[in-house]
């Protein structure tokens, strides 16, 4: 049998191959910090590049006091736990991390999930029915996405940050009629929706562009509504304390539910949690497939982001240092002439919006700058919209100063090569 | 925010009614490594006690393995704490290569890709390898994940009854048409405890030209004589085009699964398989210690050795001291009650015995099959098992179900 | 009438029972929400009937409830012509 699907298969590889769509791993010898040892291709020798495309945003994932926790971790409990939460898989730690989460948030309880994609995809069906509806914006990220996938609820999605078009979604799920007459004839009988549920990124992944959180739960209110957010790029970093875009966009507390990660700016290892209304959090308890079916956060992992939580509430430094850096890249890189979206976020996107061939820029660019010595990712279409291939570059607060001056100046010679900039 | 009174009653109602029902789950807190034995604090800031632990997927004892350990500590020391980024930007280490590298000869495979969880693998496999032309027909048993993976997927579902060969002919006929089969099993199933007729199926998808699918989670690492799985127990390594499995049981226990088989069906999984490409993959000090469960299964088949002759005594014990378990042969053992309060009870008076075990009822199982499951480990030694056993005859003579059939059974508790 | 009666209930039977179960299946047994039937397991049924009396059963029709017992799924068919 296999022979055939194996023709079927290499037949589809070469076309992945030949629209340049083949996603390739780079292979790194090292730990990850802002320089690592990379060996690209696979087995050629390695070399030292400066990492601008990780979410390490605030250096933790080789912070010595993250490994040394991780390490007391494993002495006191142990490598794995063989088991579901619910049967034998939870640990005193747990309950302890997800306490910590409850409070940074100040909100009511915290669920930990094995990931952050695991969380999404196991919240929407668990809390809403085929009674219920679910807004969507159209911009947020793929485990959301799944996560409506598998969730029975109606659904409505809104032009991206578009408080307009969310509002007419809000209308249309209140008198329950589609937005769009996908199946004429079927459901003419209007059917409002029972609970409401808005569902966003707290930061877009690919523009750094922040949710209008402080719009989207005054429409959330309005229309009774509950508000769920996905702060996977900003827990940690982004407001006063670190407590994401809701904290920046002055709403906390407002949020109903927030998903998050343990695998970017707080640590990086794994891990991700819900945490919002306590009822809420006791269903997903209940119901949820993925912490139901799947081992949690292993104990090591657990230690180190009690510790990563601790770290971000006895001082501000990092935070601060990530944003001077993340200023100091997005001034320098604006006077060049660079093209970027404006905003505060250290994801950094530089597009090459005046320009034709701009998928293909976009990869010959990152080459350049990886043979400069900077490691930095190309994005296109389908990634992308048509036209906005970038550059996506990622400030961590463990760069020096040297470093990003170092950057700026590879995209300055790159820029001009390839006439970019004057 | 408008979460309302309203919507607060909802979710209330919902959860009084699961309390009703006796469904809700409640966690036991434990207070140290996972063990034969552990510190249970239950419920939540209760004062610990010493329970045996019979029901972890720790069935090699590697969970908190000194030699893991300090494999997990080099990780940590020589690849840091995370990766903080997806496997193809740059979350790839060498070391995540050779865990796949290494896994793919210890299940005899063409090529092997990790994914944060088992859940995950089947989550993204389907819908990352089939198209709307192909079909997919399932024990109807298989594992949760497996049917949220196929939810995703776009190809046909269809279901076959649980090892009954002859359905799942009739079921191949029918699809006939398909561009692809997949049959979809688990090698061990985790609520009976039963291994899939795997010799059966691979001669069927032969016949009929279908790809042989299987999460191997209850098995990899100690069913078949060096332990790689149900496809050395069955005989048929490297016939089974797709191997699912995880690194959380008998593996280290940790985190982790992967799809391992054929290697351009991986190789798609690495392109278009979501829970791959959106998700940091397992962290270095996990990948170590994976890597360090690997090196000591593959030297000695000690540990698997170890955990059959506990089955054997287990199901050994149970059954001449009067109870009645589901036959088989994996250390997957359920002692079967029929009611859901019985087993309940039951698991409630082991408990005061200090031997950790829990009951299963509807939904989990079929109506009418409450079961306590217990689930054997090479961690036990034997004075754990004595202990065990002489508390489930204990709990079988007080509640009266000692050699008594299962219609005896039922006719005194109900179903 | 109780000819698609009982091409569903002999299909039910054969197709969703183990040789080992003990359940009775009648025309008010609740086939999904009794736990016989599975969702997935459902689609089959449906398969069946599509086939078999050459209809298309649009995915808003073929709820939980519509075919949670052989009656109700009798009058989901009688929507489409079938008795």
């Amino acid at each position: 049998m296999y022979q055939r699907v194996r023709y079927d298969l290499n037949e589809e590889l070469r076309k992945i191959k030949s629209g340049g769509l083949y996603k390739e791993e780079r292979i790194i010898l090292s730990d990850q910090k802002p320089g690592i040892s990379v060996s690209y291709p696979v087995g050629s020798e390695s070399r030292e590049v400066l990492n601008f495309c990780s979410n390490n945003y605030l250096g933790l994932a080789n912070h010595p006091r993250i490994i040394e926790a991780a390490h007391k971790s494993l002495d006191q409990y142990g490598f794995g736990m063989a088991s579901v939460r619910f049967i034998c898989g939870t640990q005193d730690i747990h309950k302890k991390l997800e306490k910590k989460i409850s409070a940074f948030y100040e909100m009511e309880d915290t669920i930990l999930y094995s990931s952050c994609f695991d969380a999404n995809g196991g919240l929407f069906e668990t809390i809403l029915s085929s009674e219920d509806a679910i807004i969507t914006d159209s911009l947020n990220h793929a485990s959301i996405i799944d996560g409506i996938r598998l969730c029975k609820a109606k659904r409505y999605i809104y032009d991206h940050s578009d408080m307009k078009s969310l509002e007419k979604a809000l209308k249309a799920a209140r008198e329950g009629v589609d937005l769009f007459d996908h199946h004429p004839g079927l459901d003419k009988e209007p059917n409002p929706a029972r609970n409401i549920m808005i569902a966003t990124d707290g930061v877009f992944s690919m523009d750094g562009d922040i949710a209008k959180l402080d719009e989207i739960v005054e429409l959330a209110k309005e229309y009774d509504a509950m508000v769920m957010v996905d702060d996977s790029h900003a827990t940690g970093f982004l407001g006063e304390k670190g407590r994401g875009s809701i904290e920046y966009c002055d709403c906390l507390g407002e949020v109903d539910v927030i998903t998050s990660t343990l695998g970017k700016a707080m640590g990086g290892a794994s891990g991700g949690f819900i945490t919002g209304k306590k009822e809420i959090v006791d269903m997903l308890r209940q119901r949820s497939r993925p912490y139901l079916f799947s081992n949690t956060v292993a104990p090591a992992i657990v230690g180190a982001a009690l510790e990563a939580f601790d770290i971000l509430t006895e001082s501000n430094d990092l935070r601060k240092k990530l944003m001077e850096n993340t200023s100091h890249f997005r001034k320098s890189i604006s006077q060049l002439g660079f093209d970027i979206t404006p905003g505060v976020h250290p994801i950094v996107p530089i597009l090459f919006r005046k320009f034709e061939d701009d998928a293909q820029l976009s990869q010959v660019f990152s080459r350049d700058l990886y043979e400069e010595g900077i490691y930095v990712i190309g994005f296109f279409f389908p990634v992308v919209p048509k036209g906005q291939s970038r550059i996506r570059v990622q400030i961590s607060a463990a760069h020096t100063t040297e470093q990003i001056d170092k950057a700026i100046a590879a995209f300055e010679k790159v820029g001009k090569k390839h006439k970019v900039i004057k | 925010m408008a979460f309302s009174e309203a919507h607060r009653n909802i979710f209330q109602t919902e959860l009084n009614g699961l309390k009703e029902q006796g469904l809700f789950k409640e966690e036991r807190i434990i207070c140290a490594p996972q063990s034969s034995e552990i510190e249970v604090s239950f419920p939540f800031g209760a004062e610990e006690k010493r329970v045996i632990n019979m029901c972890a997927n720790n069935y090699l004892g590697l969970s908190s393995h000194p030699d893991v350990v300090e494999a997990a500590r080099k990780g940590l020391d020589h690849r840091g704490y995370g990766m903080s980024s997806v496997r193809f930007i740059c979350g790839t280490q060498d070391i995540h290569k050779q865990l796949e590298q290494k896994l793919t000869e210890f299940l005899g495979t063409e090529d092997t890709i990790l994914f944060p969880s088992c859940m995950d693998a089947n989550c993204g496999v389907f819908e990352a390898v089939l198209t709307d032309q192909d079909v997919m027909i399932a024990d109807r048993l298989v594992h949760a994940s497996i049917v949220d993976g196929m939810r995703l997927a776009k190809a046909q579902q269809d279901t076959y009854k649980h090892s009954d060969m002859e359905h799942l002919e009739k079921k191949l006929e029918l699809h006939q048409d398909k561009r692809l089969k997949v049959i979809i099993t688990d090698g061990n199933f985790s609520m009976d405890g039963d291994l899939a007729k795997l010799d059966k199926i691979v001669e069927l998808a032969e016949k009929y030209n279908a790809l042989v699918f299987m999460d191997d989670s209850h098995a990899s690492g100690f069913i078949g004589k060096t332990g790689r799985g149900t496809h050395e127990h069955c005989n048929v390594i490297g016939k089974v085009d797709i191997i699912t499995t995880t690194l959380g049981k008998a593996l280290g226990g940790a985190s982790g699964g992967c799809v391992s088989g054929r290697r351009e069906l991986v190789e798609m999984c690495r392109q278009k398989a979501r829970p791959y490409l959106f998700s940091n993959t397992i962290a270095p000090v996990v990948v170590e210690g994976a890597l360090a469960v690997l090196d000591l299964i593959s030297r000695s088949t000690e540990r698997r050795d170890k955990l059959e002759k506990n089955t054997e005594f287990w199901r050994k014990g149970l059954t001449e001291g009067g109870l009645i378990i589901k036959e088989g042969e994996t250390p997957i053992v359920p002692v079967m009650l029929f009611n859901a309060k019985l087993a309940q009870d039951f698991a409630k008076d082991l408990y005061e015995m200090g031997i950790y075990a829990i009951g299963f009822f509807f939904p989990v199982v079929p109506k009418g099959q409450a079961r306590i499951r217990t689930q054997l480990s090479a961690a036990h030694d034997m004075h754990h098992l004595e202990k065990a056993l002489d508390a489930f005859l204990k709990v079988g003579k007080k509640h009266n179900i000692l050699h008594k059939t299962k219609q005896e059974i039922i006719d005194m508790y109900g179903q | 009438m109780s000819d698609l009666k009982d091409v569903i209930l002999e299909y039910v039977q054969e197709e969703y029972l183990e040789d080992d179960d003990d359940i009775e299946v009648t025309y008010d047994t609740p086939l999904i929400s009794g736990g016989i039937v599975d969702s997935f397991s459902m689609v089959s049924l449906k398969r069946f009937l599509e086939t078999r009396y050459n209809i298309q059963i649009p995915d808003s029709k073929a709820t939980p409830q519509a075919f949670d017992t052989v009656n109700n799924i009798i009058k989901l068919m009688k929507e489409f012509g079938i008795e």
